[in-house]
C-alpha cells in the first residue's frame, strides 16, 4: 500500500514536472505513421525485415520518426503496420515507446492492404482520428517544429473549410545534370501561390526529354500570381484535417498519397478542396525513399543537420556515443570498440559497440554497426555495415550496404552500389559486380515485383536455398546478370545467396537510386546529352519565332533530326493518324474531324503546316494499307481517298507554305516509310494538282528550291520533270 | 566502505537499482525533461530542476533503520547517474547531484557527531571533572547541528583558521565518509532510531531547500557585487548573452553608475542581439559589434565581463564559442577578464577528465541555410564524400591563466583558488557518480 501511495505521489510529481500551459490549452495532436512504404525499392532487404526497422546510423528508422513526433508535441501515434507487421509490433513492444508519459503509441495491423490509400480507409473505418493529424511515413527523419505549421493550418481551416491539408516542403536544389534531387527522387515541379502558399500544381514525373511542363491555363487565369518551383523538396510530412480520411473513403481509387490524392485534389475543382504548403528553412526533414536517400540522409545525420537526432545525443532507442576528433572533422565512437593501433578510422564515421577492427584497415565515411568483426587490411569507404557482420582480411567495400550477419571471406570485393541482404556469404576473393543485389531469397518473378508491395509471406520467407558451391575464380568479375545464371548462387567458394537480376528499368536506371555516387562517365554523358538538348531547344525557339519565309529552311533541315529529337511532332502525327483512321472507319463527318484535329493542334502547339503534313501523311498511310495488287491500283486507291477527304486537307492549306509542306512530306514518305509510292510520285502529284489541293505556284516553288539541292534529293524533282515543265509552260501561256 | 555497506544493506545492490527505478516513475519523465528535447534553457533552471527532483527522491525514499545515509546516497546516485547520462553536456546536473550527495554525507556526519556528543555528554556528566572535555561537548551539543557544514567538511583553509579546536576534537569523523557506517552502528545503541531517521531526512531536505534557494538567488548575490567592480564612465565588453551578466550590469546601473557596454553578437546564435535589446530597454548605453571586431575594440575597453557555461576545478572556463578569442584579446591589451558564475556552475571535474564532454556540436543549420547550399552537399556525385563540412561547436575552453577574476555568489576569487572553493562544496567520494554495483564488490 505504501508503495502504491508513493507511486501516486510520483505520478503527481511527474504531472507537475511536465505541466505546460500550452499543452493543456490545445487538444491532443494525433499522428498516423505508416510503417510500410508500399513500394519495392528496398528489396531484397525488405523481404526479410520491414523498412522502418532498418538501421539508419545504427538506430532503426522508426525511432527517428517517433522521437520527432514526440518532441513535436504529438500526443497519440497510430502506427499502421502491414508487411512484417509482427516484427514492427514486437519491436515497438520491447522498446521504450510504449512506456512514455504523455505519448501514446498504438498499432493498427492489417495484412491485405496494398497501398497508403487502403491504409487510410481502414483507419477511417476504425474511427480513431478526432481532429487534425500528422500524416507521416515511418522512414522520415526530421527535427522541425510543428507549432508554426500547425497554427497556420488551423487558422486557414478556420477561414476556409476547404483547406484540408498542409504539406511541408523544403528548399533543395535538384541536380541540373541528372534531373533528380539530392535524395535520388525525380525533379519535382510545384506551382505555389506566393501569397497564400496554396499548392496549385504538383508534378514529380515530368517528362524531361520534352524539356517542358504543361500547366492548365486556368491556373494563370484564376490566380494573380504563381511561382513555379523546381527547387523544393517534398518532405512527405502532411498536416491533415480529418476530412482527408473521408476523402480517401469517398474516392476508393486513390491509392498513392501524391500521385492520386494530391493530384486528384488539385484537379478536382468541384469540391474545391485546397492544399497549402509550409516551407521550412532552418530545420531538416527528409524521407528515405530509395538507397540513395538512405545514403544521403545517413550522411546528413552524421553531419548533424538532424540535430538533436545525432549519434552522440541520446534519444529513445539509441545509446549515446562519443565524438572523437579525427583531423578536422569528427567521428562518433563507442567506448567499447577494439581497434588495432594501425587501423585508420577516418572522419564522419560511426562505429557501434563491440566492433573489432584489425590492423591496417582503413575506414572512412562509413557507418558500422554493433558486434562486427573487421579483419586486417580491409578497405571500407562510404559503406553501411549493419550488425554482427564478419569481414575477413583484405576485403574491399566501396559504397555498399551490408546487412546483419553477412560473412565476407578473405579478399572478397564489393563494387559500388552492391546490396548484400541478411546472412549472405561471399566467397573468397569473389568480386561482386556493381549495383547487384544479393539475397538468400530467390528473386520473386516479375509478376510479383510489379505489385507495389514490400510484402512477403513470413512463412514462405525461408525459401530453401541449397548452398551450392559456386564455381569459384572462373566466374570472377564476369558475372552477368542474365536471368538464367542469376538464380545460381555464384558467389565464389563457400558463397551462399542469389544475385538478383536487375529488373524494371534495367541497369540504365540503377545508378540513379543506388548508394554509390553517380559515376563520372555517367555524369559527363548526361551533361553532353543535356548540351545537345539545349541546342535543340534554342533551335526550336528560332523556328517558332521567325516568320514564314524561314520556316521552309528549318523544315528542310528537319528531315535529319526529326526522328530522334522531335518527339512531340511524332506523337502529334500519331494522334492525327489515329483520329483520321477512326473517322474513316466510323464515317465521321469531315467537319468533326477538322474540329478534332484542330484541338490536337492546340494541345500540341503545332502550326497548320504541321497539321496539313500530318493529315496528308495519314491519308497516304491509309492508301498504302488498303489492299492492292499493283501500282495502278494503289494509285487508284490514293485518288479515291484524296477525293473523299480533300475538304479536310484543304482546310489546313491556307497558304502556299502548307502546300509545300505537303510535297516535302510526301517526298519524305516516298524516301523512307512508304517506298511503294516512289514510282508514283509524279502521278500523285498530278492528282493533287487536279483536285486543287496543290496550286501550281507551290509545286513550282518546290521545284525551284530543290534546284540547288544534292543529286540524291532531286530524284523526285526529276521524276516529275515533265509535269513541272508542263506547269511552267501553262503559266507562261497564261501570262 | 562499499563492502561494508552491502553487508548492512538488507536487499543487496542489484535489487536496489530495480527498486529505485520502480519507485520513481517520475524519473523517466524528468530524464526526458532534462534531455535535449524539452530543453530547459540555461544552467540555472536546469540546476534548480535537478535539485527539486532530488529533493522529491529523498522525501520518497523509504529509509531503513540502519545506515540511512547509505540508502539515501544510493538512491540519489541511481537517479543522478541517469540524469547525467540524459544530458551529459549540461554539467550543472552533475554538479547538483554531487552537491546533494555531499549534503547527505554532511548531515549524517553532523547527526553522528551530535550522537557522539550526546554520549560524551552523558559520559562526561558522570565524571564531571574534565573542564576541557566539558567545554568541547557543550560545543558539540549546542552548535554541531548548526556548524556541521563548516566543521565536518574536509578542512578548508577558512575552517582550519577559524575553528581549530572543533576540527581537532573530531578528527576521526572528518577523515572519511567510510566511518559513518561504523558510527551508525554505534549510534544504534545510543539514539532513538525512528526519530533519528526522520531527523536525517528532515535535515537533508532542509539543506537541499537551502541549496535551491541559493540557486534561485545566485543572480542577485552576484549582482550585489557589481558596484565594487564597475566604475564610473567605464567601458564594459561582453560576448553573447548571459542572464548573470545582464543582472550584474543592471545592478550597477541601478546604483547610478554610468558606463557603456560593448556587446559582441555571439555568432552563430546571435544572442548578443537579445542582450543589446534588453540593455537598451533598461537605458544602458550599448554598442553592438561583431565577434570579429572584438580585437579592434578591446583597446577602448576597461573590463570584459562574461558569463560561463561551467567553471572547472582548475579554474578553466567552458564558455560560449568565441570566448577564447575575447580572452586572448583582453590579455594582449591587459584588460581584466572577469567571469561571472553561480556556484552551481562550479564543476569538481578537471577539463582533461574523460567524463567531461567539453563540447557540443550543434546543427550546421545555424550557420548556413540548407536549401541554398543543398547543391554543395550532393553526395550523389564525385567521390561520394561531401566536400563541404560544416562544424558548429557550442563551447570554447578558456584556460585559467587568461581569467583575471571569478565572481560567484560567494564573492570574488582568483582562478587558482577555485579548487579550494570546490572542495568546500563537494565531497571527494562523489567525483565519479557511479553506483557501488559497478564500482565496488
Amino acid at each position: 500500500m505504501g508503495a502504491q501511495k508513493k507511486r501516486a505521489a510520483a505520478a503527481a510529481a511527474a504531472a507537475r514536472v511536465s505541466e505546460d500551459p500550452d499543452d493543456l490549452a490545445r487538444q491532443p495532436l494525433q499522428a498516423i505513421l505508416l510503417a510500410d512504404s508500399f513500394t519495392t525499392k528496398f528489396r531484397p532487404i525488405t523481404l526479410e525485415r520491414p523498412k522502418v526497422l532498418l538501421p539508419l546510423v545504427n538506430v532503426p528508422m522508426i525511432n527517428y520518426t517517433l522521437a520527432w513526433l514526440e518532441a513535436a508535441g504529438v500526443a497519440e501515434v497510430f502506427v499502421f503496420c502491414c508487411a512484417h507487421s509482427k516484427q514492427v509490433i514486437d519491436y515497438l513492444e520491447n522498446s521504450e515507446w510504449f512506456s512514455q508519459p504523455n505519448f501514446t503509441v498504438k498499432t493498427i495491423e492489417s495484412h491485405n492492404i496494398i497501398s497508403a490509400g487502403d491504409a487510410l480507409r481502414l483507419i477511417y473505418e476504425q474511427n480513431v482520428i478526432h481532429g487534425d493529424f500528422v500524416l507521416i511515413s515511418g522512414d522520415t527523419v526530421s527535427n522541425m517544429s510543428l507549432t508554426q505549421a500547425l497554427q497556420e493550418h488551423k487558422e486557414r481551416k478556420k477561414k476556409d473549410n476547404n483547406a484540408v491539408m498542409t504539406m511541408i516542403i523544403k528548399k533543395s536544389k535538384p541536380s541540373p545534370i541528372t534531373r533528380q534531387s539530392r535524395l535520388g527522387t525525380d525533379e519535382l515541379f510545384m506551382a505555389i501561390d506566393p501569397n497564400t502558399k496554396q499548392l496549385l500544381y504538383y508534378e514529380d514525373k515530368a517528362d524531361h526529354s520534352k524539356g517542358t511542363i504543361c500547366l492548365d491555363k486556368m491556373l494563370l487565369a484564376e490566380n494573380p500570381s504563381i511561382s513555379l518551383h523546381n527547387d523544393k523538396q517534398d518532405c512527405y510530412i502532411d498536416i491533415c484535417s480529418p476530412e482527408v480520411l473521408s476523402l480517401f473513403t469517398d474516392n476508393f481509387d486513390y491509392q498513392h498519397l501524391r500521385r492520386h490524392f494530391v493530384k486528384g485534389l488539385l484537379l478536382d475543382d468541384i469540391m474545391g478542396y485546397k492544399i497549402f504548403t509550409h516551407e521550412i528553412h532552418s530545420s531538416y526533414a527528409a524521407r528515405i525513399d530509395n538507397y540513395r536517400s538512405y545514403d544521403i540522409v545517413s550522411k546528413d545525420i552524421i553531419q548533424r543537420w538532424t540535430y538533436p537526432y545525432v549519434p552522440d545525443v541520446k534519444f529513445c532507442g539509441n545509446r549515446a556515443t562519443k565524438l572523437e576528433r579525427r583531423g578536422i572533422c569528427f567521428t562518433a565512437f563507442n567506448s567499447e570498440i577494439e581497434q588495432s593501433r594501425s587501423a585508420q578510422v577516418g572522419s564522419f564515421t560511426v562505429i557501434g559497440y563491440g566492433t573489432k577492427i584489425g590492423s591496417n584497415s582503413k575506414i572512412s565515411d562509413s557507418v558500422i554497426g554493433e558486434g562486427c568483426t573487421i579483419g586486417s587490411n580491409v578497405l571500407i569507404e562510404g559503406s553501411y555495415i549493419w550488425d554482427n557482420v564478419i569481414i575477413e582480411d583484405g576485403c574491399e567495400l566501396r559504397h555498399v550496404i551490408v546487412c546483419d550477419g553477412v560473412i565476407m571471406k578473405a579478399g572478397a570485393v564489393l563494387k559500388p552500389g552492391v546490396v548484400l541482404s541478411f546472412k549472405v556469404v561471399i566467397g573468397e576473393r569473389f568480386v561482386v559486380p556493381a549495383y547487384s543485389k544479393v539475397s538468400l531469397l530467390q528473386q520473386p518473378t516479375v509478376h510479383d515485383s510489379d505489385e507495389e508491395l514490400e510484402y512477403a509471406d513470413n512463412s514462405s520467407g525461408t525459401v530453401e536455398f541449397s548452398s551450392i558451391q559456386g564455381t569459384a575464380d572462373q566466374s570472377n568479375g564476369e558475372m552477368t546478370s542474365e536471368s538464367s545464371e542469376a538464380h545460381k548462387p555464384k558467389l565464389g567458394t563457400g558463397g551462399v545467396g542469389y544475385i538478383w537480376s536487375i529488373c524494371e528499368g534495367g541497369q540504365e536506371e540503377e545508378w540513379r537510386h543506388s548508394v554509390a555516387p553517380i559515376p563520372e562517365d555517367k555524369l559527363t554523358e548526361l551533361s553532353e546529352a543535356m548540351d545537345d538538348d539545349q541546342e535543340l531547344v534554342t533551335q526550336d525557339r528560332t523556328a517558332l519565332s521567325t516568320s514564314g519565309e524561314l520556316i521552309s529552311d528549318s523544315n528542310a533541315s528537319e528531315g535529319d533530326d526529326n526522328e530522334d529529337s522531335k518527339d512531340d511532332s511524332v506523337y502529334f502525327e500519331k494522334e492525327v493518324e489515329a483520329t483520321f483512321l477512326r473517322a474513316v472507319e466510323e464515317n465521321v463527318k469531315v467537319d468533326h474531324v477538322i474540329l478534332e484535329v484542330n484541338s490536337l493542334r492546340l494541345s500540341y502547339n503545332m502550326t497548320s503546316a504541321d497539321c496539313a503534313g500530318a493529315v496528308f501523311y495519314s491519308m497516304m498511310k491509309l492508301a498504302i494499307k488498303t489492299p492492292h495488287s499493283s501500282a495502278s491500283e494503289l494509285q487508284q486507291n490514293t485518288a479515291n481517298i484524296i477525293t473523299t477527304w480533300q475538304k479536310l486537307l484543304k482546310s489546313y492549306l491556307l497558304e502556299i507554305d502548307e502546300e509545300i509542306e505537303i510535297i516535302l512530306k510526301f517526298e519524305e514518305m516516298c524516301l523512307e516509310s512508304a517506298k511503294e509510292f516512289s514510282p508514283l510520285f509524279a502521278r500523285i502529284l498530278h492528282i493533287l494538282y487536279d483536285k486543287d489541293i496543290l496550286q501550281e505556284d507551290a509545286i513550282l516553288r518546290w521545284a525551284d528550291e530543290k534546284e540547288g539541292a544534292d543529286e540524291s534529293d532531286k530524284v523526285f524533282v526529276r521524276q516529275s520533270e515533265k509535269f513541272i515543265q508542263w506547269l511552267r509552260e501553262a503559266s507562261e501561256e497564261e501570262d | 566502505m562499499n563492502t561494508d555497506d552491502s553487508s548492512w544493506w538488507p536487499m543487496g545492490d542489484g535489487v536496489l537499482c530495480n527498486a529505485a527505478s520502480q519507485t520513481y516513475p517520475s524519473c523517466n519523465t524528468f530524464t526526458h525533461a532534462l534531455s535535449f528535447f524539452n530543453k530547459i534553457e540555461g544552467s540555472q533552471a536546469t540546476a534548480r530542476q535537478t535539485a527539486e527532483l532530488l529533493r522529491s527522491v529523498i522525501s520518497q525514499q523509504r529509509v531503513p533503520y540502519t545506515n540511512q545515509a547509505g540508502a539515501l546516497i544510493d538512491a540519489v546516485k541511481a537517479i543522478g547517474e541517469q540524469l547525467i547520462a540524459a544530458n551529459p553536456v549540461e554539467l550543472a546536473v552533475g554538479n547538483i547531484v554531487r552537491r546533494v550527495l555531499h549534503i547527505i554525507r554532511e548531515e549524517d556526519l553532523s547527526l553522528t557527531t551530535a550522537a557522539i556528543g550526546g554520549l560524551n555528554l552523558s559520559a562526561v556528566s558522570d565524571d564531571e571533572n574534565d573542564d576541557d572535555r566539558d567545554g568541547d561537548s557543550t560545543l558539540s551539543a549546542a552548535a554541531v547541528a548548526a556548524a556541521a557544514r563548516s566543521t565536518l567538511r574536509p578542512p578548508s583553509l577558512q575552517t582550519l583558521l577559524e575553528d581549530t579546536p572543533v576540527s581537532a576534537a573530531v578528527p576521526q569523523t572528518s577523515s572519511s565518509g567510510g566511518d559513518s557506517e561504523g558510527k551508525s552502528k554505534f549510534s544504534f545503541t545510543a539514539a532513538d532510531k525512528s526519530s533519528r531517521s526522520r531527523k536525517l531526512k528532515h535535515d537533508v531536505i532542509e539543506a537541499v531547500n537551502e541549496l535551491i534557494q541559493d540557486i534561485v538567488t545566485c543572480h542577485e548575490q552576484i549582482a550585489e557585487q557589481a558596484v565594487e567592480h564597475i566604475h564610473q564612465n567605464e567601458v564594459i565588453l561582453t560576448l553573447g548573452s548571459s542572464r548573470t551578466v545582464l543582472e550584474f550590469l543592471f545592478a550597477a546601473k541601478e546604483k547610478k553608475r554610468s558606463f557603456r557596454v560593448f556587446v559582441a553578437e555571439g555568432a552563430p546564435r546571435y544572442q548578443g542581439h537579445l542582450l543589446a535589446k534588453e540593455l537598451v530597454a533598461r537605458g544602458l548605453q550599448t554598442t553592438l559589434i561583431t565577434d570579429s571586431a572584438v580585437f579592434a575594440m578591446i583597446s577602448r575597453v576597461n573590463m570584459v565581463i562574461v558569463g560561463a557555461h561551467a567553471v572547472m576545478a582548475n579554474g578553466g572556463v567552458i564558455a560560449p564559442v568565441g570566448m577564447n578569442l575575447v580572452a586572448l584579446a583582453a590579455q594582449k591589451h591587459a584588460v581584466p577578464f572577469v567571469v561571472l558564475a553561480g556556484s552551481h556552475k562550479l564543476c569538481p571535474l578537471y577539463p582533461h577528465n574523460p567524463e567531461v564532454l567539453l563540447n557540443e556540436l550543434r546543427s550546421p543549420s545555424e550557420l548556413l541555410d540548407f536549401g541554398e547550399f543543398s547543391d554543395c552537399m550532393d553526395f550523389g556525385s564525385g567521390s561520394g564524400s561531401p566536400l563541404l563540412h560544416v562544424v558548429n561547436p557550442a563551447f570554447d575552453y578558456v584556460p585559467p591563466k587568461l581569467v583575471s577574476l571569478f565572481i560567484t555568489d560567494a564573492g570574488g576569487h582568483n582562478p587558482s583558488y577555485m579548487y579550494r572553493l570546490i572542495a568546500d562544496y563537494y565531497s571527494a567520494d562523489d567525483l565519479v557518480v557511479q553506483r557501488r554495483a559497478t564500482a565496488g564488490n
